[in-house]
């Protein structure tokens, strides 16, 4: 296996039974986990910021709501304001947008993973976990192409399926995992120095 | 020095750089310090559903022909807006706000960036409820053309109307959201009385000059779009235009936080991202 270069950050993008996907993964990152880790998951519009003090009391790691214009830092979990888009600009800051949808949703997985993968080039991974729509699945495509890392939930185990089938379909090279190895996939990806 | 070429992309972003300076340098229209990452997605979208191979024919089509401009500032800009967006904000500004402002003979209020009109009808509404329209002037300003037509005619389809009325009741209504339109085939018509003290006008916080002696500057998902340097010049000319203890308002996601002319500034409402003119 040749040299991958280092990792610079994770992304995730989860929908339906996502904050169940997400307790089996977050809570385990250390405190001292060396990449920003970005999340969207799709919430709807007015059930607003409920997922922050939710993981903020489950973490370790630090849990806050991404702001506009904000550099990504390690050991910090950012997750996209409801009806916001989050992007990642060339120089790694965040950026929040209230562009049109993207697949019925906003924040929408895609645009993350696509311009993580603008940003990050090889240094993302991305990892799809449960959801019944097909958000993701492109944006992880574009992480792959740009010779980053792909993650999949297993469909066949996953509380919805869709999702994760809709991006192991359109990425066969993504590593497909159990729930319960995403994290230490995740930790082994990104050793704690 | 390396000479291999960056592995993240076939010169897009040397393309897209040409593109918004052949814009810049043939119109007018300065994108050049926009967030990129939001910007090129668009571009992409509107290389791809505009029928060009690459960004560069694009561009060539923009110098060339003149009907592509208006396309593509239909992407470049992004039009998405509600009336009463974050009811919240009009809660503040009609529970906060209001009560300075009322105690001014005469008020003028800057809408930057007013998109298709929603949120001027929404403060227009708002003013006429708390009995302050008769003596307000509103500034409505968008840099999109086709917008501020929209703006002028006060026409939205129907189904969004619903929206509106919810928002409407959240911002603490004093009056129905129907009594200021009449349904007509799926759309509603907005009453031309809430223009009687409007100005329209194509003014862009980019590379246009400041307004005199507003009382509020209500900027809203704006400066979103706008690179650290570009959102510093917007503030800096809100600052020029606000009159003594001015008040104005950003996106729920903004702030000033940031910005160099943080200190002119003084909150007034954190949560609903509204800030007062300080003595200067
Ligand atoms: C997302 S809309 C916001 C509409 C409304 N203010 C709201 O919050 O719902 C952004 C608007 O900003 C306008 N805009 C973009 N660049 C601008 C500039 N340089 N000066 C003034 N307006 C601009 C766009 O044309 C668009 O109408």
């Amino acid at each position: 296996m040749s040299l991958r270069p280092p990792l610079r950050a994770v992304a995730i993008g989860a929908s339906a039974g996502g904050v169940q996907a997400l307790s089996a993964i977050l809570p385990a990152l250390p405190v001292d986990y060396p990449l920003p880790v970005l999340v969207v998951v799709h919430v709807p519009p007015d059930r607003d910021n409920a997922l922050v003090p939710l993981f903020q009391s489950k973490c370790r790691v630090a849990v806050k709501e991404a702001e506009d214009k904000e550099p990504a830092l390690p050991g910090v979990v950012y997750f996209a304001p409801s009806d916001y888009h989050l992007m990642v600009e060339l120089d790694g800051s965040l950026a929040l947008s209230s562009d049109e949808h993207v697949n019925h949703s906003r924040p929408s997985i895609d645009v993350l993973f696509e311009t993580a993968a603008d940003a990050f080039g090889p240094g993302v991974a991305g990892v799809v976990l449960t959801g019944a729509n097909s958000d993701g699945a492109n944006g992880l495509r574009a992480i792959l192409e740009a010779g980053g890392q792909g993650l999949v939930e297993d469909p066949a185990a996953a509380y919805a399926q869709a999702m994760p089938a809709a991006a192991v379909a359109a990425c066969p090279a993504a590593d497909v995992l159990p729930l319960p190895a995403i994290a230490p996939h995740l930790l082994s990806l990104a050793p704690v120095p | 020095m390396s000479l291999s070429p960056s592995p993240r992309d076939g010169g897009e972003d040397i393309e897209l750089q040409l593109l918004l300076e052949a814009l810049f340098q043939r119109y007018h229209y300065d994108f050049r310090h926009y967030a990129r990452a939001s910007i090129k997605r668009r571009l992409v979208q509107a290389r791809d559903q505009l029928g060009f191979p690459s960004l560069s024919a694009l561009q060539d089509s923009l110098l060339h022909d003149p009907a592509t401009l208006p396309k593509l500032l239909n992407y470049l800009t992004v039009q998405v807006s509600e009336m009463f967006r974050d009811p919240s904000y009009f809660r503040a500004l009609r529970e906060k706000v209001l009560p300075h402002l009322r105690t001014y003979p005469s008020l003028k209020v800057w809408i930057a960036g007013c998109s298709n009109g929603e949120e001027l009808y929404s403060l227009a509404i708002l003013f006429r409820e708390e009995g302050l329209a008769q003596r307000t002037l509103f500034y409505a300003t968008d840099i999109n053309p086709q917008a501020l037509a929209a703006a002028e005619a006060g026409v939205y389809p129907l189904d969004q109307v619903r929206k509106f009325t919810q928002n409407h009741q959240k911002s603490g209504a004093r009056t129905s959201l129907s009594d200021y339109y009449v349904a007509d085939y799926g759309r509603a018509v907005f009453d031309k009385s809430l223009r009687d003290g409007v100005v329209f006008s194509d003014h862009s916080l980019v590379t246009d000059a400041a307004f005199a002696e507003m009382h509020l500057i209500s900027c809203r998902n704006v400066l979103i779009y706008f690179d650290r340097d570009l959102q510093d010049r917007a503030i800096g000319l809100f600052r020029d235009s606000l009159a003594r203890k001015g008040f104005l308002g950003l996106g729920s996601k903004e702030s000033l936080r940031f910005s160099r002319h943080a200190a002119a500034f003084a909150d007034f409402d954190r949560d609903d991202k509204i800030y007062q003119r300080r003595e200067p």
